[in-house]
């Protein structure tokens, strides 16, 4: 998880920890080397200190133990105004007293660039984001989505070589989230430059980022690129996080070769992949994601275990349909499949046959 | 398409006015239904707005009125006022015999109301010694009448009675309905009526005893039938027996016939009075230019002096011209009540900017504390907090002497910090200090800190972020508090007149002192009048340069 050796970092923390009242640490030792040109994005639900380490790395909070680097060199002392780290506020923060285009100026003016350099910087920076014939308004005269475009130029037009950005998108209707999704990754990648975003959205998070770090209660439970983080969580609070995700108790009976037998609570064996248990007794979760779940007989991996089920709710969700069962005690199990021509309408009460194979379920820690 | 309307017709679809389901035009169904809602809105103003118009709004507009209303003069010296007109005041001659004679009539009558004192006093804001001239004149008048009562009086004492006058100067019906009424029946008492055939021959009597009559039954409440009548009286009754229809008298044929042709017989030979002379021995100010000027300019109803004299300035021949120099006061205070109040207002913004910004900047809980010690002040009574000031700032008091403790200043050379504008100035600052910290921190609470933030990640310093992106969002606040504290301290009385001393005090004292001192409203109203107009021209100054849309008290 912790790269400290790597000597191409170009972001660091070190035994970062931080704590604003004395008595409780909302960052718990947190360690985490990018590499320059990454796109790492720290989720997780609020309060978990993901936008503490974004502030602490911008400069408006100082750790309380822990060294912070840049490029190789500790900021700890550096005040913000010299970090030249670009930053997209959750709000924008745009100067509502100034044009878009005094919006854009106010970084160069400040580092005392030219005035002809300066009106070409933020042409350019304008048009990349499409706002070039918007340079003379004033942010309140702005929608949603273009105030978003003109903080996210701003942030880059003084080219930083990081861009810190503090749930950019979660003011947008969703429509409008998904294009700038995909425009600032698209921005990133062409600028070459590193970004590190906060989110509190999952979607968001596995859709932009080179690597996703998990943030829960001031640590970081996983650090991993998205696909990973989906299909193989390290622990049973990513794998509720992230994704649907169904949830069966029980204890373990026995761990040979690379899988393990587990005895659910609510009756049935199956068979599941090992991730953090250890031994034969020991209490788990084990985790599946609903699509990866199968009633079709014909369909049925071979020597899956199998696990008898009552339908409970169909629903109807244009691509998908979505299907809760009642699956050994508990009645929030969820299975997804697909709207293909060939694919069956389960009806409530019917009783069914589930299984799967036993490497997507994974036996995570209680 | 018909012109019938169909109820169940799409309205949208007509051709012509839109309609509503009903078919009555949109627009004046929308009227109907607004207009029970404009009704409601008003109906629950009503109280305040009626409230506010009679105990408020209406005692200032007759107030600024009063800066213009000259009516006293008028209506006081009718006949003097009347005759004046024609006088040419640039001869440099006092006015004729006629001008004196209606001069005598109409402060014979003003004396007898106790009215002349009055206008003794508002001639003497123009006119120094106008106010005794008139008290003395009030008391001379009785002299000049009793030349005539006397000789009528030693002619006949029928004409000492005032049954007699009433016999003849009134009408039989009101006779039988005198003569019947009995004080003491609570019934009112019958009003004086002339007779027709004296109001023909005796015209300048019967009118005077018209005025006689209503003064004795109305303000008096006494028996008319039994009341002598005024000296005036006398005088006008030669007059007419000497005038041009005295050859009429003898047609006469009711009560008293034969004393009336006795009185106009005698009466060719009575000794008369020389009213110019007689005024002349009362004052010798009487036969001299300024009175006869003075009253001449201020004989129209309405009259601009109140506001020349606001502004320093006096009428002359000559129109408006500037008062002489030793004179000039309002002026000096009005533009030092600006100045002071500008001084204040800055000092209460480079005092309060610094508070606003830590009320606004820490959390909720301990800006709530911060926040009663502000507040405090308004919970301590003015007089308190400004008799504070006085025990503080005095030569002996805890600042001087703090001072000369501490060796910064010497014993001898105590700080004049109180009875002057210093005084003024720092109590006044910090009894205005919550007006500017109020605004200031509420608009200040809604700057988000997230601007501080972004100006100094995209590289401005501390002080860059704060004048660059800081302060312009907080200039509203500014702006709200300080037309809050600069026209509050343009028209603060209290604070100036217990710790301002001569040269500390403001425009507002000296209105103060022209209503309960020297009485001379007029000029209080002008005074007024004018601070009122400078107060909106600056409001008005500020709207067109910062805009009053700029100006927020919160949120």
């Amino acid at each position: 998880m912790a790269d400290t050796s790597a000597t191409s970092a170009f972001v660091e923390f070190e035994r970062v920890q931080k704590s604003y009242d004395g008595e409780n640490l909302v960052v718990k030792d947190l360690n985490l080397s990018m590499p320059k040109g990454e796109f790492l994005t720290m989720l997780g639900p609020s309060g978990s200190g993901k936008t503490t380490c974004l502030m602490m790395l911008a400069g408006f909070e100082t750790a309380t133990h822990g060294d912070i680097r840049l490029d190789g060199k500790s900021i700890n002392n550096i005040p913000p105004h010299k970090r030249g780290i670009g930053m997209v506020f959750q709000n924008y923060a745009l100067f509502p007293h100034m044009t878009v285009a005094e919006n854009l100026a106010f970084p160069l003016e400040v580092r005392k660039i030219g005035k002809s350099v300066r009106e070409q910087k933020v042409k350019t920076a304008l048009d990349r984001v499409q706002m070039g014939d918007f340079g003379g308004r004033r942010p309140a005269q702005l929608s949603g989505g273009q105030q978003q475009r003109v903080a996210l130029a701003r942030a880059l037009v003084f080219e930083p070589e990081l861009v810190l950005m503090d749930e950019p998108l979660g003011a947008l209707d969703k429509q409008l989230r998904e294009t700038l999704q995909f425009e600032i990754t698209h921005l990133a990648h062409e600028l070459g430059i590193t970004v590190v975003y906060v989110t509190h959205d999952q979607t968001e998070a596995l859709t932009m980022s080179d690597r996703v770090a998990v943030f829960e209660n001031g640590r970081i439970q996983q650090l991993a690129p998205p696909d990973q983080l989906y299909e193989e969580p390290e622990n049973s609070f990513v794998a509720q996080f992230i994704g649907e995700n169904n949830t069966l108790e029980g204890v373990v009976k026995e761990i040979k070769g690379g899988t393990c037998l587990v005895q659910l609570d609510g009756g049935g064996m199956i068979e599941a992949k090992p991730i953090n248990v250890t031994q034969a007794g020991e209490r788990t979760r084990v985790s599946i994601r609903p699509e990866r779940v199968e009633f079709n007989k014909d369909r049925m991996p071979e020597g899956a275990h199998t696990l008898k089920a009552e339908v409970l709710e169909f629903v109807y969700m244009g691509d998908i349909f979505r299907t809760r069962l009642r699956v050994a005690g508990t009645d929030n199990f969820i299975i997804k499949t697909r709207n293909a021509p060939d694919q069956v309408r389960l009806q409530p009460g019917q009783q069914i046959e589930i299984g799967w194979l036993a490497e997507d379920c994974r036996a995570l820690d209680a | 398409m018909s012109d019938t309307v169909d109820a169940t017709n799409i309205p949208g679809e007509k051709s012509g006015p839109m309609l509503a389901a009903d078919g009555t035009p949109l627009k004046r169904s929308l009227r109907r239904a607004l207009r029970r809602q404009k009704m409601s809105a008003l109906l629950l103003i009503a109280p305040l707005l009626i409230f506010i118009l009679i105990t408020f709004i209406a005692p200032i507009a007759d107030m600024l009125f009063r800066s213009v209303e000259n009516e006293i003069v008028q209506d006081t010296l009718p006949r003097t006022t009347a005759i004046l007109e024609t006088w040419d005041s640039e001869s440099g001659n006092v006015p004729d015999t006629p001008v004196f004679k209606a001069l005598y009539q109409d402060i014979f009558i003003a004396q007898e109301r106790k009215l002349h004192t009055r206008l003794g006093s508002r001639l003497n804001y123009e006119l120094t010694g106008a106010s005794s001239l008139f008290r003395k004149s009030g008391r001379g008048v009785g002299d000049i009448g009793e030349v005539y009562q006397d000789q009528f009086e030693d002619m006949n004492a029928f004409w000492k009675k005032g049954e007699n006058w009433n016999d003849i100067l009134g009408s039989d019906a009101w006779l039988a309905e005198i003569k019947s009424w009995k004080k003491a029946s609570g019934q009112a008492q019958p009003p004086f009526e002339i007779r027709a055939q004296i109001a023909e021959i005796l015209p300048q009597t019967a009118a005077f005893y018209q005025i006689f009559a209503d003064f004795t039954q109305n303000e008096k409440n006494s028996n008319l039938y039994k009341k002598d009548p005024w000296e005036l009286i006398y005088s006008a009754f030669y007059d007419d027996l000497t005038g041009a229809n005295a050859a009429r008298i003898d047609t006469y044929t009711g009560p008293g016939a034969a004393e009336l042709s006795e009185a106009k017989a005698a009466a060719a030979n009575f000794e008369t009075v020389d009213y110019k002379a007689a005024f002349g021995d009362i004052d010798k100010d009487w036969l001299k230019m300024p009175i006869w000027d003075t009253i001449r300019a201020y004989s129209p109803r309405f009259t601009n002096g109140y506001f020349l004299n606001a502004v320093d300035m006096q009428k002359s021949e000559n129109g408006p011209e500037l008062r002489p120099e030793n004179q000039r006061i309002y002026a000096t205070l009005f533009l030092r009540t600006l100045f002071m109040s500008t001084v204040i207002t800055l000092s209460c913004i480079l005092l309060g900017y610094p508070v606003g910004w830590i009320l606004a900047n820490l959390p909720a809980r301990t800006a709530n504390l911060l926040m009663i010690l502000v507040l405090l002040p308004f919970w301590t009574s003015l007089l308190v907090r400004t008799s504070a000031w006085k025990v503080m700032l005095q030569q002996q008091g805890v600042v001087n002497d703090t001072l000369v403790w501490l060796g910064i200043v010497a014993d001898d050379s105590r700080l004049a910090l109180i009875n002057n504008q210093t005084g003024t100035i720092i109590a006044m600052t910090h009894i205005l200090l919550p007006f500017m910290i109020l605004p200031l921190y509420s608009v200040m609470q809604t700057i988000p800190p997230s601007y501080l933030r972004a100006a100094k990640s995209l590289g401005a310093t501390n002080w860059t972020a704060f004048w660059r992106v800081y302060f312009p969002q907080s200039v509203p606040g500014i702006g709200a508090g300080s037309i809050l504290v600069f026209i509050l301290s343009i028209g603060y009385y209290i604070t100036p007149e217990i710790v301002g001393g001569t040269t500390g005090t403001f425009i507002s004292n000296r209105i103060a002192y022209h209503i309960s001192s020297s009485l001379n409203w007029g000029l209080a109203a002008a005074l007024g009048a004018i601070l009122l107009a400078v107060v909106l021209g600056l409001y008005y100054a500020y709207d067109k340069i910062v805009g009053i849309d700029n100006v927020k008290l919160g949120g």
